[in-house]
């Protein structure tokens, strides 16, 4: 089936789209020529979302409220005026999961999240969901009518320029949001890190439970500084209050492709693996032989990471 | 939906969604004629919803009264999972379970769930997770809260109920907002909100005799379900390729040599 119009859910950081944002409107310009970028606020960032091949954005001002009943319902009020989109693409994060959810009870159509690719074919729109670990992949297809609602992973596609000018922005109103408006933000709060960002770091360097104690995790800190790398962790550590969200790396948390990856006390659980298995070059040290770590590892030590990681520490800081 | 009244008692009800899920130990499999998740044998309680059933214990603790219940949906009565939740402390649970449920998307999942949880009246608050260790579609509790008509604060890291209102820090990218929110409301929790308690022996016991109400989707008045209503189908399954398999070996007390090694291969040092 043709994509006539395709709209993508936009996020921006700091007055500037997000790499998700970008990945998928280079895929939405792809499939269709006409791309609608849908962002909260007040569309600011609309040249770099033209650039990167939006024609159209639609700016939703939600003040305090979440966005996600927000956005949701104004762009229902967008489909009631007429305006049907035969796909709407969402970054599988949490402000994205909370606008296609609203949206898909507002306008009764499923959802497909967790999706690396999509492919439209004169069949259908067909999207690859990973499952099990990454181990296998399942195809699914729309059926029915349009919209389709679908959400993909970080890094799925790659953001390439389309040289296009700025979009132009129509504002969209909230509608009254009644009772399911009665959430509001009071207050925001930013946990900085210093050095790379996670998901845009070269070197990654993530500890888990193997550390056996919350003050190990400093190994993981100092190895990741030495090697100008960013540390991350696993969702054990993060559950345990070691070290916060932001650190989590796998599933439920951040998805990471550096060129080099190196987990230290991890076990390699599924919900982790999908967060790092895209890595150039793994290496693992775990105590235990069997764990599922070493089947992706390009370089494995079967050892204790309380003996080995002071080595590698005392090794780079004598070069 | 209209919450139970708050205040009469000083007490708080609260629902608990719980998913019971195949054992996430043992390796998962399709099913080869309808490339669903197997779940024909023993299911047990989803450890992304011991989190939810402790919140809730803890709230209604808090409040100084009221009671937690719990809503399931899961093929052939399985009922493992829902005591578990119920030994924890949660009073009483309603099962949706039904052969015509095979295959429902997210979309008819949140109907079946919030159609449920009218029939137990509703609540002041609604607790799900963030989304389940199985199938993680990651949408259901923000479509119920649509469907209900009800406020919604979703990646949940922090809750607490003062003088009516919802307090919550939630997660978010780079990293919390604090948000308030006017009762009945859904929130969904992550893990490590709460740690959950283990069942004592005395919960155990005690949860063998709770009542659990099994119901239909037709029960509920909720058609079409399963792979009728579920508006996709999956059209392939492959094997993804694998990594190749690196080199692994025991720790000698010298091989970090190796891992220096290969940093200076990649020229990173």
């Amino acid at each position: 089936m043709a994509l006539n119009n395709i709209w993508v859910f936009a996020q921006a950081s700091n007055g500037a789209p997000t790499s998700a944002t970008l990945e998928l409107l280079t895929k939405a310009r792809s499939l269709s020529s006409n791309v609608v970028a849908i962002i909260g606020g007040d569309g600011a960032s609309a040249g770099v979302l033209g650039e990167y091949g939006a024609t159209k954005v639609y700016a939703i001002n939600h003040g305090s409220s979440l966005p996600g009943v927000a956005i949701a319902s104004a762009l229902k009020s967008v489909i009631d005026g007429g305006e049907t989109p035969d796909l709407i693409m969402f970054p599988q994060n949490y402000e994205g999961r909370d606008v296609m959810s609203r949206l898909s009870v507002k306008i009764d159509k499923t959802v497909i999240t967790n999706n690396v690719d999509i492919s439209d074919s004169g069949d259908g729109v067909t999207v690859v969901t990973p499952i099990f670990g990454g181990n296998t992949l399942v195809s699914t297809t729309f059926t029915g009518a349009g919209p389709y609602l679908a959400a993909f992973r970080p890094k799925s596609f790659a953001a390439e320029s389309a040289g296009g000018a700025a979009a132009a922005v129509t504002a969209v109103a909230v509608p009254d949001l009644g009772a399911t408006g009665a959430a509001n933000v009071t207050a925001v709060h930013v946990e900085e890190t210093s050095g790379p960002k996670l998901d845009e770091a070269d070197i990654v360097v993530s500890g888990g439970r193997g550390l056996g104690e919350s003050p190990s995790y400093a190994l993981i800190e100092e190895l990741a500084q030495l090697l100008k790398g960013a540390p991350g962790a696993s969702r054990a550590i993060v559950d345990a209050g070691w070290v916060p969200y932001s650190y989590q790396v796998g599933q439920t948390g951040k998805v990471v492709k550096p060129t080099i990856y190196i987990a230290a006390g991890i076990s390699g659980a599924t919900q982790h693996m999908v967060g790092m298995k895209g890595s150039k070059n793994i290496i693992a040290i775990n105590k235990d032989k069997e764990a599922p770590i070493f089947g992706v590892a390009d370089l494995g030590i079967v050892g204790d990471v309380h003996k080995v990681l002071p080595q590698i520490i005392a090794a780079l800081k004598g070069r | 939906m209209k919450g139970l009244p708050l205040g009469n008692n000083g007490g708080m009800n609260v629902i608990v969604c719980v998913k019971q899920i195949p054992d996430p130990a043992a390796p998962g499999a399709l099913d080869g004629a309808t490339n669903t998740l197997k779940r024909d044998g023993k299911l047990i309680l989803d450890e992304s919803d011991g989190y939810g059933v402790e919140m809730a214990l803890q709230l209604v603790d808090a409040a100084g009264g009221g009671e937690v219940s719990l809503v399931s949906m899961a093929p052939n009565g399985e009922t493992s999972g829902l005591r578990t939740a119920l030994a924890m402390g949660a009073a009483k649970g309603v099962l949706v379970s039904d052969p015509a449920l095979q295959g429902s998307d997210a979309l008819t999942t949140a109907k079946i769930l919030a159609a449920a949880i009218q029939r137990l009246g509703g609540a002041d608050l609604i607790i799900g997770a963030t989304e389940s260790s199985d199938g993680y579609t990651g949408t259901v509790p923000e479509q119920m809260a649509e469907i209900l008509g009800l406020p919604s604060v979703t990646f949940a890291k922090k809750v607490s109920v003062e003088g009516g209102t919802l307090k919550v820090d939630r997660q978010t990218e780079n990293g919390y907002d604090e948000v308030t929110c006017a009762l009945p409301a859904l929130i969904s929790v992550t893990a490590g909100v709460v740690e959950p308690r283990y069942p004592s022996f005395k919960g155990i016991m005690a949860a063998k005799s709770k009542p659990v109400e099994e119901v239909t989707a037709a029960d509920l008045g909720i058609t079409p379900v399963g792979w009728a209503g579920a508006g996709q189908k999956i059209s392939n399954v492959a094997q993804a390729e694998a990594r190749q398999a690196g080199e692994i070996i025991e720790d000698d007390g010298e091989s970090f040599g190796k891992i220096i090694g290969f940093l200076e291969n990649l020229k990173v040092i």
